[in-house]
């Protein structure tokens, strides 16, 4: 049970948030001019990383704001949180 | 009766004894005891039979590793346990247990047999049966395995006790209360940590507790002395909390654990009752020291099994905490110093007995005081085989040859009435591993150690390998400083004397003149595999270890292989000649010992399973008997039955009163999101796929809302209040999901639109009124509300005041009639319906439920969000390509609209359905068909929604079937169990295709 540290609230136990998956997958300005398979990329591809994993949380059940989080994969440990519209910490690339 | 209580110790209180029932049977016992030591005191063994062979098996430990001894507590319906482990249960005034795992009893046991038909039973026999014929599998396999299988019983009936769940947050949490984890927390706690100190026995101290062996001593005294006193200390620690009966059932991630207290466990049956029985801690805690210990490993060798071999330890603690001798006449067979510590012990109490060592010779203190004390040592031997039926009576021993491959010279027997066994100890490594830690493997004396501390978590004392108190309080002393950063001076002068162990040898599976197809080395007792079974296992190819686990179930009882999974790993490594590190280890999942059911549910029982939502009018709705339907967590009126009616009359004659002149629906359970900002408009033309800019102030329009993948998501009708506020309505279920995901784009994609948004759903109260007469009730409600159809059009809205209070009033119809929508504060919410339902009497305002409101909408063929969709429907699909905009740049979905996929022409879509008998009513799932002789047959679809219409007189049904759109007016088959259902596939509009009765 992982305890995140909500960019807005600080600490708190896994169980108020929920995932939302793989973070920084910016939706099309204009999909009507993108091909099936460059829509479907958008839309259905995900990477699923034994790793470093960008991630996107929502403190749904606190300040319902979503938020990216750095995650390792391999230990599950939380390297880092940013908010949203930030860009992810360098060092993590 | 044999009295086996041969002295007195501190623990038991001889004043206050103590009656119980085993198998029926009467027997006293002491406060202080467990069910297993007091059943020892009554010179009891004999406690269960084996899984497989149901051979009699006796107590083997004195803890939770304790395979053999597991009962049944208590008889009612309501509150027996089953698999609880008597070396762990606390003794009690009136406790009832009986045997498991032994029909008709556990003297006589038919399926003994077994035993002699073992060869029969190999390793895999459970999945080897289902390779074989079929028919042997339904009349011999299946009835036999279901005879001899079954640990215990459950209760039948829901558990009365009380349970209980608690968070708490410490600095440092200890897990174990021996000798290393009362010096840790007790470090921890005078340095300022908050600290959480937890043992899952009656009082702390470990084993070291009733040590009194006068070669181990510190600061002079002897070991229990000096650790009686340290307990008295920390006691008085005001940073720290102890938590004795509790055990660790789960270490997670982020130092996250799940503990489990005894509450009431072991008290009699009246001072039980209205108390809390056990509690499940919720701990979090910023660093974890794991002070488990570690138990002793049996021997595997021929007949190892029977009652009365029990650990060598264990004796010692029967003996010295529980003032009882598991015999008069010991052996103890050894491969290191550990039961010389039992041997001298017993020696003290003038109980005979003997030694017999693997090793070729070894020295240390313990040795030494045991030859000087007569006590007489037969080295480099081994126990070959055992006797007696139900309890050992006396054994063979052989020499051991050079390289202990096998034996040599001549058989010794030697009576006895109980053998010690001792192959040394295992740490419990569990709570490391479960957290992820990981493991190396130490092959001097084969044990698996914690690989790595990390800066939050660290095993100290015997389950980190150290064994001899010297090491076990020096490394703790010195890990701990360093663990919390402090300078603690406690024990710089401690003066610790102890034996020290020189020799080591160990055997996993020990040698023996007999084939081993002959022999019964058990290495699992609970689930009776054999060294036997973990070599066929091998033979057929078998080698990852998860495998031959489970090929062979060792390790998969009730006590997850404590006692046998180093046993199988060493058999398994030097049967395929590799080292035994090479080979990793099972995993050990949580929890380590069984919980109940009660403890991980705790309050959530009952009406507190789940929070039940009621709107304002519930009070309503319960006096005129309304039957409920749940939807999420609402209840909602589902019909109202009068006169005794049951459903369906029920609901045929709300749906004929709402269509003939008026019916009231309670729709407050929809959901409300209020929607502000300068950009809310173009917020919903991006949400739905129709166009909303031109949408004038007080008007209403229905939505389509689909998810990015085009599917339909959900609907319903939202309002322009005024300029820049608008009020959705989203389906009941659909609420939270739909503001989370409105939420979601907003804060993602689209931060730069101002829009807020707030979840209005509980805030007010709905009635809604719908029939020819609906107008002439509002007029009685709102007499100065121009409710022409000028003025107050379908799809408008209004803000008028009943008796003070605002309403808004939405003119919009989910049933095709003339209908109005009242919203109200929730407050006023049962004042607002009962004014309703009075204004409504002179023109038989009928009440109606969800039913009703169904079958009316589907008169109208309109959909249901999760009824006639299902997450693979588009609006194509629907029917519904009118409320998709040409026009719009955007919206979530549209792009999925025109993949390949979704313009498919023979995708699932929406259509009528008419049975050729108008009165033969389909059923909700049925499949469709349009040939019954094809095969196979082929499957075009299935029916959504169904209701015989008592407005058209016939039946009617929604139905997505393949190409569905082209198909109008083609026959169609319905396949029933006993007969097929003819209908026409016809268009989704049953009633009032021209909508005249929205403006009747
Ligand atoms: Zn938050």
């Amino acid at each position: 049970m992982f305890l995140i540290n909500c960019p807005f609230c600080g600490e708190r136990d896994q169980s108020e948030f929920s995932s939302g998956g793989e973070a920084h997958i910016v939706r099309p300005k204009q999909p009507t001019e993108l091909s099936d398979d460059e829509w479907a990329e958008y839309l259905f591809m995900r990477k699923n990383i034994k790793g470093i994993q960008f991630e996107r949380w929502n403190h749904v059940h606190g300040c319902r704001k979503w938020f990216n989080v750095v995650r390792d994969t391999s230990n599950d440990k939380i390297l880092s949180v940013y908010k949203m519209g930030e860009k992810p910490p360098v060092n993590y690339k | 009766m044999p009295n086996y209580r041969i002295h007195k110790t501190e623990y038991i209180d001889e004043t206050k004894r103590v009656s119980f029932k085993y198998d029926g049977k009467t027997y006293f016992g002491y406060e202080g005891d467990t069910l297993a030591s007091a059943l020892l005191a009554n010179g009891i063994h004999l406690v269960g039979r084996s899984f497989k062979y149901h051979r009699p098996r006796g107590i083997v430990s004195c803890g939770a590793e304790e395979p053999n001894a597991i009962c049944q507590i208590g008889s009612k319906k309501d509150l027996t346990e089953p698999n609880v482990r008597a070396t762990e249960l606390e003794l009690y005034e009136g406790l009832e247990a009986s045997s498991q795992n032994c029909w008709p009893n556990v003297k006589f046991d038919i399926g003994g047999i077994n035993n002699f038909i073992s060869p029969l039973i190999p390793a895999g026999f459970y999945y080897k049966t289902f390779m074989w014929p079929k028919s042997f599998w339904k009349k011999v396999y299946e009835p036999l395995i279901r005879l001899s299988a079954g640990l215990g019983k459950s209760p039948t009936e829901p558990d009365p006790d009380i349970y209980d769940h608690k968070y708490v947050h410490y600095d440092v949490l200890v897990i174990g209360g021996g000798v290393s984890g009362i010096i840790a927390a007790k470090m921890a706690a005078k340095n300022n940590f908050k600290t959480l100190l937890v043992d899952d026995k009656k009082i702390l101290g470990g084993s070291t507790i009733y040590q009194n062996n006068d070669s181990i001593k510190i600061d002079d005294k002897l070991s229990s002395e000096w650790l009686k006193n340290e307990i008295q200390e920390i006691k008085k620690l005001s940073n720290l909390t102890i938590k004795t009966r509790t055990s660790i059932a789960a270490y997670h991630g982020y130092n996250f654990l799940l503990a489990k207290e005894n509450l009431t466990d072991h008290l009699p049956e009246e001072k039980k009752k209205n108390k809390i029985r056990q509690r499940l801690w919720k701990i979090r805690a910023k660093k974890v020291v794991i002070a488990t210990g570690s138990i002793e490993r049996p021997l595997v060798f021929n007949n190892n099994d029977r009652p009365g071999i029990l650990l060598s330890n264990s004796i010692n603690k029967y003996l010295d905490y529980y003032g009882v001798t598991c015999g008069e006449n010991i052996i103890l067979f050894t491969n290191n110093d550990s039961a010389y510590e039992t041997s001298i012990s017993l020696h003290k109490k003038g109980i005979k007995n003997i030694i017999v060592d693997l090793r070729k010779s070894a020295s240390s203190e313990l040795i030494k005081q045991a030859e000087s004390l007569g006590i007489k040592i037969y080295f480099n031997h081994v126990v070959t085989n055992t006797f007696g039926y139900r309890k050992i009576n006396s054994l063979e021993i052989m020499k051991l040859s050079e390289d202990g491959n096998t034996t040599v010279g001549n058989k010794i027997r030697l009576s006895c009435d109980c053998l010690g066994m001792s192959g040394g100890w295992t740490p419990m490594v569990h709570m490391h591993t479960q957290s992820g830690g990981k493991l190396d493997f130490r092959d001097e004396d084969q044990v698996f150690l914690p690989k790595e501390n990390s800066e939050d978590q660290i095993s100290v004392g015997s389950c980190n390998g150290d064994f001899d108190l010297e090491n076990i309080i020096d490394k703790t002393v010195n890990k701990i400083n360093k663990f919390l950063d402090i300078d603690n001076q406690d024990y710089q002068d401690t003066n610790i004397i102890c034996s020290k162990e020189n020799d080591k040898r160990n055997i996993w599976l020990l040698p023996n003149k007999i084939p081993l197809g002959k022999t019964k080395c058990f290495i699992d007792f609970q689930n009776d595999s054999t060294a036997k079974d973990i070599k066929l296992a091998l033979k057929e190819g078998f080698r990852s270890i998860e495998h031959v686990k489970r090929y062979t179930t060792t390790g998969m009882a009730t006590d997850q292989g404590k006692l046998s999974n180093m046993h199988a790993l060493g058999i398994i490594a030097d049967t395929a000649g590799v080292k035994m590190g090479t080979l990793g280890t099972t995993t050990f999942r949580p929890p380590f010992t069984p919980l109940t059911f009660g403890t991980l549910v705790g309050r959530n029982v009952g009406k507190f399973f789940e929070v039940v939502r009621k709107t304002s009018m519930h009070e309503w709705h319960v006096e005129n008997n309304a039957e409920f339907e749940n939807v999420g967590q609402w209840k909602r009126p589902w019909y109202y039955p009068k006169n005794g009616e049951n459903m369906h009359d029920a609901v045929q004659r709300e749906s004929k009163a709402a269509r003939d002149s008026a019916g009231i629906l309670d729709a407050s359970t929809l959901g409300k999101i209020d929607i502000q900002g300068t950009d809310a408009s173009e917020f919903l033309n991006r949400v739905y796929t129709n166009a909303w800019s031109k949408l004038a102030i007080g008007k209403c329009r229905y939505g389509l809302m689909l998810n990015e993948d085009g599917m339909v998501y959900d609907d319903g009708v939202t309002t322009r209040i005024s300029e820049n506020h608008y009020l959705m309505t989203t389906t009941t279920g659909g609420a939270a999901n739909v503001l989370s995901k409105l939420e979601d784009y907003l804060q993602t994609e689209w931060p730069e639109l101002d829009v807020y948004l707030t979840s209005v759903t509980d805030h007010y109260s709905t009635a809604s009124i719908c029939g020819p007469n609906s107008k002439k009730i509002l007029n009685k409600l709102f007499p100065n509300l121009d409710l022409s159809d000028e003025n107050f059009p379908h799809m408008s809205f209004k803000e008028d005041k009943l008796e003070n209070i605002n309403c808004r009033i939405m003119r919009i119809s989910f049933t095709g009639e003339q209908s109005y929508e009242i919203n109200i504060e929730s407050k006023y919410g049962h004042s607002l319906w009962k004014m309703c339902i009075e204004a409504g009497k002179e023109f038989n305002l009928t009440p109606y439920g969800t039913e009703t409101m169904h079958l009316l909408r589907a008169e109208k063929g309109f959909i249901i969000v999760g009824q006639d969709t299902d997450g693979t429907m588009t609006p194509s699909d629907l029917q519904m390509d009118w409320i998709v905009s040409k026009k719009k740049f955007d919206f979530i979905g549209k792009r999925s609209l025109y993949r390949s996929d979704t313009v498919r022409e023979d995708r699932k879509q929406l259509v009528g359905l008419l049975t050729d008998d108008p009165k033969e009513i389909l059923e909700e799932g049925s499949q469709i068909i349009s040939d019954v002789k094809s095969k196979p047959i082929d499957m075009l679809g299935h029916v959504t929604s169904s209701y015989f219409s008592p407005n058209l007189n016939k039946s009617i049904a929604l139905a997505v079937v393949r190409s569905g759109k082209t198909m109008k007016g083609q026959k169609l088959i319905i396949p029933m169990e006993n007969k097929n259902i003819n209908v026409t596939v016809s268009d989704t509009i049953f009633l009032d295709k021209e909508n005249k009765r929205l403006n009747a």
